[in-house]
């Protein structure tokens, strides 16, 4: 038993190099991610959110459009968008492995989901809070700046925290073609080699950055929640 | 002040407000009352523009707002405040903040906007809640830093959508004092939307009636309330029950004489004996007013009416 222990801590020890490369390119690709498609879901959100026929300049045609779009890039298996965009990722890249690589398609897969998630935050202000803005003549760019980004924002905090959990958890799955990070330790060293302490390392560190991260999206949350 | 003509609205095929002219003068309080689908609010909103009509005519400040552009539309809401039944605060901004928005908007400088600001927290009493965020605040509360933030901008019209609706009894009356004090202190011109007739007897002047959007009474609060025709009499759920037999009189007593012992002083001079089948005493916008119906034998209706008639300034009719 005793022995047993010494030679998991000891195999450990030598994964200490891979883990900690590979956390560091999961953590790039996530971050960088997240960055660009939450900049990127937020104007489409923002586009949505106009738009909708409920919106503060319906445009029936723009939001279907949008929306349509959407719909059909979230109805992808994240896998094969990986493989489909492999074109678009040399293309802008160079290279379609590796983790700046994998960045093309995290950023294209998740925005639409982002752009979902801040639409719904922007939808949950009162809608009357809106019509109280335009009765004093606030204008419609300034209604989007001055009263729904402010109201949304504890929620916008919530939806970017559950994004980039959500990338995390795709990073690790563009590993398994081609990318780098704690998903390509785990396929490569852990499934390839039948290495389960690998696995068993990969899996802990995943779940202490999930941790992480939800922990510090609440927090912010209550910060800024009023 | 407003000058409504010929008003419609149509949603979808379903006619909302139908034929509806009105006109609001400047300095008083009028008021908007229908039971809930009646168009009043849907009316309230054509006057700032917040929602379209289909045909007449909407003249606010001598401006036509069907004819607006967003920037012209925009300069005349500048000048019309409004309040709402749920308060329409921003919860993620403190009292301060919310109250300042408009001015904010408007591109004022801070020096401008403190000092506004401070002006009207003391106007509505919540000097000691500057900084505090509406979550904290009771109803009462929130509607007065409502009433603060639509006054930001010195308007010259107020327009209030229920604003009472969700407030208690004592509240909602401390509320009405307040746009009753704004009304007076700075003139400005206030249109309340309410399906409470407490509300309209307390503070308005005038009212207009609506029921499926059509209008159903028009006029001075003590016609609508004392004389209700029976239009009127079914808008307010009021059953008379009279005797069939001899003769029914209403007797009006306005304000000046509300106070005075007419009925039994007729009854002491003439000496007759009559019922007294109905009464009312009311209160409406600081003044007693009241109504009778007396019943008395067909014989002595004659002597009652000439009586009432030479002697007294009750305005009376036999019904």
């Amino acid at each position: 038993m005793e022995q047993s222990i010494i030679a998991f801590y000891e195999k450990s020890l030598g994964m200490k190099q891979v883990l900690m490369d590979a956390v560091i390119e999961t953590l790039t690709m996530s971050l960088i991610s997240t960055f660009i498609a939450t900049i990127i879901g937020f104007a489409l959100a923002i586009v949505l959110i106009v738009t909708d026929k409920n919106g503060i300049s319906p445009n029936q045609y723009t939001y279907k459009i949008l929306d349509v779009a959407i719909n059909m890039l979230r109805s992808f298996p994240f896998i094969i968008l990986i493989i489909v965009l492999f074109p678009v990722t040399k293309f802008l890249v160079g290279k379609h492995t590796g983790t700046f690589a994998m960045i093309v398609p995290l950023t294209i897969g998740t925005a639409p989901f982002i752009a979902r998630m801040l639409e719904g935050a922007f939808k949950e202000v009162d809608r009357s809070v809106i019509e109280a803005a335009k009765s004093f003549g606030t204008s419609k760019f300034q209604i989007i700046f001055r009263v729904l980004l402010p109201e949304a924002f504890p929620s916008i905090i919530s939806a970017i925290t559950l994004s980039l959990i959500i990338i995390i958890g795709f990073s690790a799955m563009a590993g398994t073609v081609g990318g780098g990070g704690l998903g390509a330790v785990a396929m490569n060293y852990g499934y390839y080699r039948f290495d389960g302490i690998y696995i068993f390392w990969t899996v802990f560190i995943l779940i202490v950055l999930v941790q992480i991260f939800q922990s510090l999206g609440d927090f912010l949350y209550k910060i800024v929640k009023h | 002040m407003i000058d409504i003509k010929h008003l419609s609205k149509y949603f979808n095929d379903q006619r909302v407000l139908d034929d509806i002219s009105l006109k609001v003068n400047a300095g008083e309080i009028f008021a908007i009352v229908g039971h809930s689908g009646a168009g009043k609010s849907t009316l309230l909103r054509c006057i700032n523009g917040l929602e379209g009509f289909s045909d007449g005519e909407v003249i606010v400040l001598g401006k036509e707002v069907k004819n607006l552009n967003e920037s012209g539309l925009g300069e005349l809401r500048s000048q019309i405040g409004m309040i709402f039944q749920n308060f329409s605060l921003l919860n993620q901004k403190n009292v301060y903040e919310n109250i300042a928005l408009p001015m904010k908007v408007w591109g004022y400088s801070k020096e401008q906007i403190q000092k506004r600001v401070d002006e009207l927290l003391k106007l509505v009493g919540l000097e000691t809640k500057k900084f505090v965020y509406p979550k904290e605040l009771s109803g009462g509360q929130k509607q007065r830093v409502a009433i603060a933030r639509a006054l930001t901008l010195n308007p010259k019209i107020l327009l209030s959508d229920e604003a009472t609706s969700a407030l208690d009894p004592n509240t909602t009356k401390s509320i009405l004092e307040l746009l009753q004090e704004i009304n007076k202190n700075l003139g400005v011109t206030i249109i309340i939307v309410t399906h409470e007739m407490e509300v309209v007897k307390k503070v308005a002047t005038r009212a207009l009636l609506l029921e499926d959007g059509k209008v159903i009474g028009l006029g001075r609060i003590e016609d609508l309330f004392l004389r209700p025709d029976e239009k009127m009499m079914k808008f307010l759920g009021e059953d008379e029950e009279l005797p069939e037999e001899g003769v029914n009189i209403r007797l009006f007593f306005p304000s000046n004489v509300s106070y005075q012992p007419i009925v039994t002083k007729m009854a002491r001079e003439l000496d007759i004996n009559f019922n007294i089948v109905w009464g009312k005493l009311e209160k409406l916008n600081d003044h007693v007013v009241g109504s009778l119906v007396i019943n008395i034998d067909e014989q002595a209706a004659t002597l009652i009416t000439d009586y009432l008639e030479e002697k007294t300034e009750v305005i009376w009719e036999v019904i």
